[in-house]
């Protein structure tokens, strides 16, 4: 899973095209189409119709017919200053969130690689975010974060560090309270994936660098490291773009609040078409978000992509 | 290997401090769920329930038609898993077998879409399901969860196909077995571990599932759970505390259960994927 991949998809792939190899009988054909024709028309499809959409004025419930408006949504954009403040909450939310949670899973996959007692317990609990919905885990956590009956609050008073706060209502507290969310719900599934990538590390070439009198520190540099460099990459790549993309936990910890300091750009979108029926508005701060997200991540990749070359 | 003394007393403590960082909203959650009233009233609320009751699962359904709703996540994660699995195993095995443009594309495909804001997909789904009719419908919804669940599904099962030696099929297309006979009688069997993990993922996937459920589906009946936790929450603040946790906690028993099925064949199915032959 590279982003080579992605960059290098070509056109329209020619039926029959005449090179033996790719002698795709109708059988072969036969087997795509099943998948094909939902995919072009659920997905492939409402993609280029929604980047049309942005250079539309459609709007929910309008009888006139919709027009285009070259990019007059764009220019709007530019000028809102609302959707560039839930712009950045959504970037520091979005590497608030897969940074820690990189770390935190990385940490834990180590331990989770020696021969721990326990460690079975680790590896069930991981289990327990990554398979809960969503809005469970939201809900969950305003019990957590609740202000009267939290257990957060309690432990707070319980250590005479005064009386708690409301957490989620806090203009200060509000956003760190729900990247701390963020981490504890992602962190396992990057965990369980470095820890694939950990497992698949030479133990030999570990071995040798100990016998070498290589600490530990540095035989995570030079040989965990280097094995487990691709993984890494990867996982905090889509955590990136998960993140970035990421909805229905805010959208129930503080639905945007309070005074909009958590208002992701997701909810803000979302708000826009589907409270105030502002299709080709939406659509246009969708493209932006694509763009932006693709920028982000050439910048991640090439940045790692470098810093690798001299490691 | 030689761990000193000292290291693995530190490795214990910061394993147990994971442990209690992973487990503590869950266990709160729970006991939540079991608390009498008069306990979640507490201005010192305790760890664990002094005097549990069920009283908030029987509030809960009385509140809530989390039955309904149950079963209509039941039926569009089912209809999902089951479907995603019927349309991507196919194409998988061209992708797994076959070098060509199209698994090209498709590989391409896989990875891009993991990049769509879904707002900019959610909008233009929404006005061609509602010409469709299919809006507030729980079929649209199986519909957009299957090509939802795609990627994934993909990504996973051409790793499963790729782990199919394919002399087996040479061997039975020698034997004169035509294409199809060799997939269903030869290929299947191998892969049917894989298909149901991919299957039981895509079903976790779809019952958990908030954001297009939200957009799609607004007749209170038709909704799904997710969607129908949310009415707990009131639009300031939570109203009741213990029938939230409770339903929260059943909405989540059968995600766990199967994902702890399932877990271990995931792991090595999403890393087969990545192996590239």
């Amino acid at each position: 899973m590279t982003g080579a991949t992605a960059g290098k998809r070509s056109a329209k792939p020619a039926p029959g095209a005449g090179r033996p190899d790719s002698a795709v009988d109708h059988g072969a054909w036969f087997l795509v189409l099943p998948a094909l024709v939902p995919i072009l028309l659920l997905s492939v499809g409402p993609l280029l119709y929604g980047i049309a959409l942005a250079f539309t004025d459609a709007q929910s419930g309008r009888t006139e017919p919709t027009q285009w408006i070259g990019t007059l949504n764009f220019q709007d954009l530019l000028h809102d200053t609302l959707f560039w403040d839930s712009f950045r909450i959504g970037l520091l939310w979005a590497v608030g969130v897969t940074v820690p949670q990189f770390l935190l899973a990385l940490g834990l996959a180590l331990l989770l690689d020696q021969e721990l007692r326990l460690r079975w317990l680790a590896r069930a609990l991981a289990i327990v975010p990554w398979a809960m919905p969503e809005v469970v885990v939201g809900i969950m956590w305003r019990l957590v974060y609740n202000p009267d009956a939290g257990i957060l609050n309690e432990t707070v008073r319980d250590l005479g560090l005064g009386d708690g706060r409301d957490w989620l209502s806090g203009l200060a507290t509000a956003l760190p309270a729900v990247i701390v969310v963020g981490v504890w719900a992602g962190m396992p599934q990057t965990t369980v994936v470095l820890l694939a990538g950990l497992q698949n590390t030479p133990r030999e070439l570990h071995e040798a660098a100990a016998m070498d009198g290589a600490g530990a520190w540095r035989r995570f540099r030079t040989v965990t490291w280097p094995a487990l460099k691709p993984v890494a990459l990867a996982v905090t790549a889509l955590n990136l773009i998960w993140n970035f993309n990421s909805f229905a936990l805010v959208y129930v910890l503080t639905s945007g609040g309070p005074g909009g300091r958590t208002r992701l750009p997701m909810l803000f979108a979302y708000e826009e078409a589907f409270r105030y029926g502002q299709f080709g508005y939406a659509a246009a701060m969708g493209c932006v978000m694509v763009a932006v997200i693709s920028v982000l991540l050439a910048l991640h990749l090439v940045g790692r992509l470098r810093g690798g070359e001299d490691a | 290997m030689r761990t000193s003394r000292g290291a693995r007393a530190g490795q214990y403590a910061a394993l147990l401090a994971y442990l209690v960082f992973l487990a503590f909203p869950f266990v709160w959650l729970v006991s939540t769920a079991f608390k009498p009233a008069r306990e979640l009233g507490s201005l010192h609320p305790t760890w664990l329930p002094r005097n549990p009751t069920l009283d908030n699962f029987r509030q809960a359904f009385g509140e809530q038609p989390l039955f309904e709703a149950a079963a209509n996540s039941l039926v569009a994660a089912l209809g999902a898993a089951v479907v995603a699995v019927l349309v991507a195993t196919p194409m998988a095995y061209v992708m797994a077998r076959h070098r060509t443009r199209l698994a090209k594309a498709a590989t391409g495909w896989v990875v891009v879409s993991q990049a769509f804001p879904f707002v900019l997909v959610i909008i233009p789904l929404f006005l061609v399901l509602k010409n469709l009719r299919l809006i507030d419908s729980v079929p649209g919804l199986v519909m957009v969860y299957v090509v939802w669940a795609l990627p994934f599904a993909l990504w996973m099962l051409v790793g499963y196909v790729r782990a199919v030696p394919a002399e087996l099929e040479e061997a039975a297309a020698v034997d004169g077995a035509g294409r199809l006979r060799t997939l269903v009688s030869v290929t299947a069997p191998l892969l049917a571990p894989g298909i149901v993990a991919t299957a039981l993922f895509a079903f976790i996937s779809a019952w958990n599932e908030f954001f297009f459920a939200l957009v799609l589906l607004k007749t209170p009946e038709k909704q799904t759970l997710p969607v129908v936790l949310t009415h707990f929450l009131g639009a300031e603040g939570v109203a009741d505390l213990g029938p939230l946790a409770a339903a929260a906690f059943l909405a989540t028993l059968p995600s766990l259960v199967v994902f702890a099925i399932v877990q271990r064949r995931i792991t090595g199915g999403m890393l087969a994927g990545a192996v590239k032959s």
